[in-house]
């Protein structure tokens, strides 16, 4: 490597990802005057964020006066089967409201409500109608807006640059080493603080909602700078993914579909939700499908919501219930169907993209007939520890926010509280980055050289075709460490994960360093692979069913191992695994749960 | 039901580059990103292509398909006639960087150029404000724009003559007619439109409507409210009076 193959910048606060939370960490950063750099795999504006459908949650009480940071809160920890970290969900929400609100005097245009305010749609999980929303597109909007002010606000923004390693000296964050695609050339950044805004790990399934980016590479590259990853067990696999034609399976159909009234059918066209009313929401949700309509109808005080509305990990286990026992459609879905619920014209004004999308990509018009639908991988509630209050890892100067960040969602999140996560954590990461500025201790020459080498090996070899082995990673996940597992499988899952970790070591690159997907490929390979080991050991761990976490061995919830945490941490070539127990959650809090708020 | 399908894609760079032909194995639905994607995986892992969302929200994909601007990832295969050839080429608009690649930067300088969102005060002592949705209607329409910049790839001043120095193209038109038909904004980006942003260029061809994934009715809806705005900004009834008189 030469020097000048090299190219070094210095910042105070640089943010690796430029999704919600990269650019709303960015912003704050900038705010209190650090000098950032905003660093994203893709071109500015493209990340996982703009397909986000369904809203924001915030207890803003818009539509229904009642709600507020307490209600919020509980269904927050109920969705998450008490898992989360109380205080991240506290503090969650409690800021969701000032969050948004921020947003539209940076020029959100939220749909309304009569009155002129920002209106909300009721979603799956949330006692009262909560979802700030924009039709089908609140994620489309929420970047375009953070992209705005952000470029407005002086940052530099470096698109299309892949970080592969974190450089850590004396326990402290010193910088981070990327390579730009369209070049192949690398790029050192300086900095005293990093916040990771990276995203999850979707690409190591088939089935996912997921695009290229997702292959887990903030959580890799804490793990490698030895930061505690927690929770890794519960991936959210979303009830509605469009399972045909094969070639769009696994695209999110929004959650809001049934928010706005869609039902779920078996084959048979029986409505199957009510038949899977768990004992913890027993009393919240419709009974017969008269109360449920007339829910839908607009008469909320009177009714409850339909069970269409419960936790997504409830919903995708129905559904996949329903298949296993032969009442799935021909292709292996079941059926979600609006058309028979709302008019054409509503259809098309509350849910535009899902219309479009179905009408171009599977021929079907969601105003007549109903969708078919399947489970597809779609978030990962677990990810790098944090402190609740800073969003800084177990690395000093090293901060994760959003889907990278662990603790929050427990081992459920609700539709909705992903975009406001991105808000409230993206704000206070940025503004504790900035408060940790400083200058970075120095970065031995020799750690940079190892690293570039290292990432140019595929270079050198005739070996395997990437994609071959990162297609094979993603059959093993798939099958063995899917919805629903089992000692044997995971097993089977870690025993060929070893098998894949050798094939990696040994792909080959044809073709120069300028924009090449094979050489991508072979380096998100090593990023995949710590997300699917990790995923696999913390679900052998937990042996109970829970939230996401389904074990067909160990099928109830142990109340023993309800707040008891799966910690995974690299101690020299070796994934430990231990158990830790979260913090009790203060009494007020706790009867704030029970009673009701 | 599976068929072979004949692809050429254009493989190069900046400097020089040629059509391959590849054959691929076309599935039901398959889309025209998802052919791509079989060639990269099996036959040529450097064959170098933008994509995310695969589902028409990111914008990434934008290529010519048989000449047409389109997004790959919404174009399927079943389109074209059996034993038709779907030709795959990078957008002409845009320096090309490698293979469909090309390097749009040049969108994301224009963007940052336009004066930025100015709300007037909050309407409400808790520091919110009050719009309604027959306002936001409009501006919301302007805010489907996935920045895929098929639009600006399609436009011929840019396309055909080059003038990317002196005109910000359908897809900024777009985005400021966001800020200036947003119902909290007070800022001022006439003279911005007129002069840096080069309106005057648009004849209204409505080649970037026709082109637009995401059907927004760019040239009537976002660039000729513009252009009456700007107009007016510049109306000077001595002058014009002088122009009927000496005519």
């Amino acid at each position: 490597m030469t020097a000048a193959d090299l190219r070094t910048h210095d910042y105070d606060v640089v943010v690796i990802g430029a999704g919600g939370a990269g650019l709303r960490a960015a912003i704050e950063a900038g705010a209190q005057k650090a000098k950032v750099a905003l660093v994203c795999k893709s071109l500015l504006g493209k990340a996982h964020t703009v397909m986000a459908e369904g809203g924001a949650a915030a207890a803003l009480g818009n539509v229904m006066g009642e709600d507020n940071w307490r209600v919020h809160f509980r269904d927050t920890m109920r969705g998450g089967k008490m898992h989360n970290n109380w205080r991240m969900a506290q503090v969650h929400a409690q800021e969701a409201p000032d969050r948004v609100t921020e947003l539209e005097a940076w020029g959100a245009l939220f749909d309304r409500t009569p009155d002129g305010r920002i209106n909300q749609r009721p979603f799956g999980g949330h006692t009262y109608s909560r979802l700030a929303h924009v039709g089908d597109r609140t994620g489309l909007e929420m970047i375009r807006v953070l992209q705005d002010r952000a470029v407005h606000s002086g940052l530099d923004v470096h698109m299309e640059c892949t970080i592969v390693r974190l450089f850590v000296v004396g326990g402290r964050v010193a910088g981070a080493l990327g390579y730009f695609r369209e070049t192949g050339r690398f790029v050192l950044f300086r900095a005293g603080a990093v916040v990771l805004a990276t995203g999850g790990i979707g690409k190591a399934w088939q089935i996912t909602s997921n695009s290229w980016e997702y292959t887990g590479d903030g959580h890799a590259l804490a793990y490698v700078a030895g930061a505690e990853l927690i929770d890794m067990e519960f991936v959210q696999f979303h009830p509605t993914g469009m399972v045909w034609p094969p070639g769009v399976r696994g695209i999110l159909v929004t959650e809001g579909v049934r928010g706005e009234g869609g039902v779920l059918k078996n084959a048979k066209g029986e409505r199957f939700m009510f038949r899977y009313m768990p004992e913890m929401f027993k009393g919240d949700f419709a009974e017969t499908e008269a109360e449920a309509d007339a829910w839908v109808k607009g008469d909320r005080k009177q009714n409850r919501r339909p069970p269409e509305l419960l936790t997504r990990d409830v919903v995708a286990k129905a559904i996949v219930r329903e298949i296993a026992e032969g009442r799935g459609t021909e292709h292996g879905g079941v059926l979600l169907d609006i058309a028979s619920k709302q008019s054409p014209d509503y259809i098309k004004q509350k849910l535009p993209s899902m219309y479009h999308q179905f009408k171009e990509l599977a021929h079907v018009d969601i105003t007549k007939d109903a969708m078919e639908i399947g489970p597809t991988t779609h978030y990962v509630m677990g990810g790098v520890k944090v402190d609740a209050e800073t969003q800084e890892s177990t690395v000093s100067g090293l901060f994760a926010v959003g889907e990278v960040g662990g603790g929050m969602h427990g081992a459920n999140r609700l539709g909705g509280n992903s975009l406001s996560d991105l808000l409230v954590f993206g704000r206070r990461a940025g503004l504790h980055a900035a408060a940790k500025r400083g200058a970075p201790p120095s970065i031995p020459d020799a750690a940079v050289e190892a690293t570039v080498r290292e990432a140019l090996q595929p270079f050198e070899r005739d070996g395997e075709n990437p994609f071959a082995v990162q297609s094979a990673l993603q059959a093993v996940m798939q099958r063995h460490a899917s919805i629903i597992r089992d000692k044997s499988g995971l097993e089977t899952a870690l025993t060929e994960l070893e098998k894949l970790k050798r094939r990696a070591q040994n792909v080959g690159i044809t073709g120069s360093r300028e924009y090449n997907p094979g050489w991508h490929t072979a380096i998100d390979l090593r990023s995949l692979l710590v997300v699917s080991e990790a995923t696999a050991r913390a679900a052998l761990e937990r042996t109970e069913s829970r939230g996401a976490h389904t074990r067909s061995d160990y099928p109830d919830s142990d109340e023993r191992q309800a707040r008891e945490q799966i910690v995974i941490k690299k101690e020299g070539d070796r994934m430990v695994v231990r158990r830790e127990a979260q913090p009790p959650l203060p009494a007020d809090l706790m009867k704030l749960i029970k009673e009701g708020a | 039901m599976v068929e072979q399908r004949r692809f050429r894609v254009f493989r190069g760079t900046r400097q020089q580059g040629e059509l391959k032909e590849y054959q691929v194995a076309a599935g039901e639905g398959m889309v025209v990103l998802d052919a791509v994607h079989a060639i990269q995986a099996e036959q040529a892992p450097d064959l170098a292509v933008r994509w995310n969302c695969k589902a028409g929200k990111c914008g990434s994909c934008s290529a010519e398909i048989n000449g047409k601007p389109r997004l790959m990832c919404m174009t399927r295969i079943s389109d074209y006639q059996a034993g038709e050839t779907i030709t795959v080429t990078p957008m002409k608009a845009f320096p090309v960087i490698k293979d469909l690649v090309t390097d749009v930067s040049w969108n994301y300088e224009v963007n940052k150029r336009i004066p930025a969102f100015q709300p007037r005060a909050p309407d409400a002592p808790d520091g919110t404000w009050r719009m309604y949705q027959y306002e936001v209607e409009r501006p919301q329409e302007f805010r489907k724009c996935i920045e895929c910049f098929l639009c600006q790839d399609v436009c011929h001043v840019l396309r055909a003559h080059g003038k990317h120095a002196e005109f910000m193209g359908p897809a900024f038109l777009v985005r400021a007619a966001v800020y200036e038909m947003h119902p909290l904004d007070e800022a001022d980006r006439r003279s911005y439109l007129r002069e840096a942003g080069g309106i005057g260029y648009c004849n209204i061809t409505k080649c970037c409507t026709e082109v637009c994934p995401e059907s927004i009715t760019i040239t009537d809806n976002a660039i000729i409210p513009l252009k009456e705005r700007v107009v007016d900004a510049n109306y000077d009834p001595l002058a014009a009076l002088w122009r009927k008189l000496t005519s």
